[in-house]
């Protein structure tokens, strides 16, 4: 036995053993992507294109942009984007301010009953949206705010979770802050202001996000709570799209408006890809 | 600390508002709906008090087809989507290079929005009279006959869906393997490499256990989440999921609730329950057998 052959085999072994990972990560690379090749390549297929492909090609030699001018004509595609836009901004908006309040309250001021309500809040993270919906669903058509925007984003402006998160932020900036800025004659609210929130900046970034992220994909409350057309978000308006939009099965022109649903959310993605996959870790939870 | 009471109450006073409209109240009022009989949402009448409601839903042909898919799509999604997860990250922590281009990757699935990259799935799968599918061409190329994936068979139905969860649930789970293996101590690897002990000895001996409150913590959710499945069969298989044979226990739910079978709030309000008690019930036994076999 020399050495050598031994250290030669090793290291044949080693990079057998790479190549086998990479060929792996590779393979499931491509399974992710596939779609959005896919639906990207139709979009850009006209429509007699792509019905006569029996095979379907993987590229296309003739690209067009008409499919898009169809997405936003044909059907009120740019309307479910204002929604889904007035929907988002809305509720993330409205639900940052009652979480910091609520957050405040806990971490840093005194009240009798604190604790309490502060365990009550924690076993409310139990509960599951379903259990809730359908008493929701009633108290908001009973309140004639079904087709609304008060109606949609009312009933998801809170967040018991995201409470806790930023109490835990809150609760780790030093009392000494608060001390001195306590001597210098400085309201609870104006501290919460000018110090608390700059501090828990990253906190409050990463829920924005999230929220944003949740808005943007959510289906189920806005399909019980909006049946008028005008309402619509852009999960509903694809539903809508699908099953009653562009005439007989218009395939390009309904990939268009998947690529221009998706692009937003892929690009804040891009954009701040750190902050939300360690937000996500952090905090998120989905499937 | 000084007391300060009101004013506590007042910056809880938001929170504290929507969450006793959204949440509270909702939560005692659905088992009230459950029990109430014959309830009618336009007059707000019921003829009495009883357990109808349940034993409607539970001999409903289309609660126990939906429950039978449910429990289908925890049984083959969760292992597998964990184990494959599992795979990929550690496939991915022992490589350097490309790394963080795989990680961006891998998790796109999760920023998008489900119901529109279902229709591409769909679309993938589906057989129309002008074409097959890429899918059934790809079968074609192994020889296999085309399947109609959509409204087939209910094996390849489910087999879409199964698919396209497992696609939607993996960033997340890769995401959280990938941090929780990047956290292990790298002292253990060293010493272990010191006594010469194998890769395979590594990997079950220092990588599961240290991993596996993580590992737990996403089969855990894994069952929550797949027992919700909703979103995912709608984008696919379209909104009336009861005449493709395809619809899952929240779906049920909302066709009780809204559509055109709708107008029931009493019997979502069962099956909601029933669906409640199930995950309650499994996520248990789960914790119960994470506290044999999870280190912490």
């Amino acid at each position: 036995m020399n050495y050598d052959a031994i250290e030669v085999r090793t290291r044949r072994r080693e990079r057998l053993r790479k190549g086998f990972t990479y060929f792996c990560l590779v393979i499931w690379a491509l399974m992710v992507l596939f779609p959005f090749y896919w639906m990207l390549l139709s979009s850009l297929k006209s429509y007699s294109a792509y019905n006569s492909e029996y095979v379907p090609r993987f590229f296309t030699l003739s690209p067009t942009l008409q499919n898009y001018t169809d997405a936003f004509t044909a059907v009120p595609l740019a309307r479910y984007f204002l929604n889904t836009l007035i929907f988002t901004l809305a509720t993330t908006a409205i639900m940052l301010l009652v979480i910091t309040l609520a957050a405040f309250a806990f971490a840093r001021l005194n009240f009798r009953g604190k604790d309490l309500v502060f365990t009550f809040f924690l076993a409310l993270m139990m509960i599951p949206t379903e259990l809730v919906v359908i008493t929701n669903f009633v108290t908001i058509t009973d309140w004639n705010l079904r087709n609304t925007f008060p109606g949609l984003i009312l009933p998801s402006v809170t967040s018991v979770f995201y409470i806790y998160l930023l109490r835990e932020n809150f609760a780790q900036i030093p009392d000494e802050l608060y001390y001195a800025a306590k001597v210098d004659g400085t309201s609870d609210f104006k501290y919460l202001l000018r110090v608390m929130l700059p501090i828990s900046r990253p906190t409050m970034v990463t829920i924005t996000i999230l929220k944003v992220i949740e808005c943007w994909n959510s289906y189920v409350w806005p399909r019980l709570i909006t049946d008028d057309a005008n309402y619509f978000l852009v999960s509903n308006g694809i539903q809508e799209i699908r099953e009653n939009g562009f005439g007989r099965e218009n395939i390009p022109a309904m990939m268009a408006a998947v690529v221009v649903i998706s692009v937003p959310l892929i690009l804040l993605f891009l954009l701040f890809r750190k902050k939300i996959m360690a937000g996500v870790s952090r905090g998120g939870t989905k499937g | 600390m000084e007391q300060k009471n009101a004013k506590g109450w007042l910056y809880l006073l938001p929170a504290i508002a929507f969450l006793g409209v959204f949440m509270v109240y909702p939560l005692v009022d659905v088992f009230v709906y459950s029990f109430e009989e014959g309830y009618n949402s336009a007059s707000q009448t019921f003829f009495g008090v009883g357990l109808y409601n349940y034993s409607y839903v539970l001999h409903d042909p289309y609660f126990l087809q939906a429950l039978k898919n449910t429990f289908l799509l925890v049984i083959i999604t969760v292992p597998l989507s964990t184990g494959l997860a599992l795979l990929i990250s550690v496939g991915l922590s022992s490589i350097q290079k490309l790394k963080d281009l795989f990680q961006t990757i891998y998790f796109l699935p999760y920023v998008t929005n489900t119901l529109a990259v279902g229709l591409v799935f769909m679309i993938l799968f589906k057989r129309t009279p002008y074409t097959d599918g890429l899918v059934n061409l790809m079968l074609h190329w192994f020889g296999a006959g085309p399947i109609d994936f959509i409204d087939g068979p209910h094996w390849a139905k489910m087999f879409v869906l199964c698919f396209y969860t497992i696609w939607v649930v993996m960033p997340f789970k890769i995401l959280i393997l990938t941090s929780a293996l990047a956290s292990v101590n790298q002292d253990y690897y060293n010493a272990a490499r010191i006594d010469g002990t194998s890769r395979s000895r590594i990997f079950f001996r220092i990588t599961l256990p240290m991993i596996s409150p993580m590992l737990f913590y996403l089969i855990i959710t894994g069952f929550i989440g797949a027992f919700k499945a909703y979103s995912d069969a709608v984008a696919i298989f379209g909104t009336d999921l009861n005449a493709a044979g395809m619809n899952t226990m929240v779906g049920y739910v909302y066709d009780m609730l809204y559509g055109d079978s709708g107008g029931y709030p009493s019997y979502a309000s069962a099956a909601a329950i029933i669906l409640f008690a199930i995950v309650l019930t499994i996520t248990c036994i789960n914790l119960m057998v994470s506290r044999k076999h999870v280190h912490y």
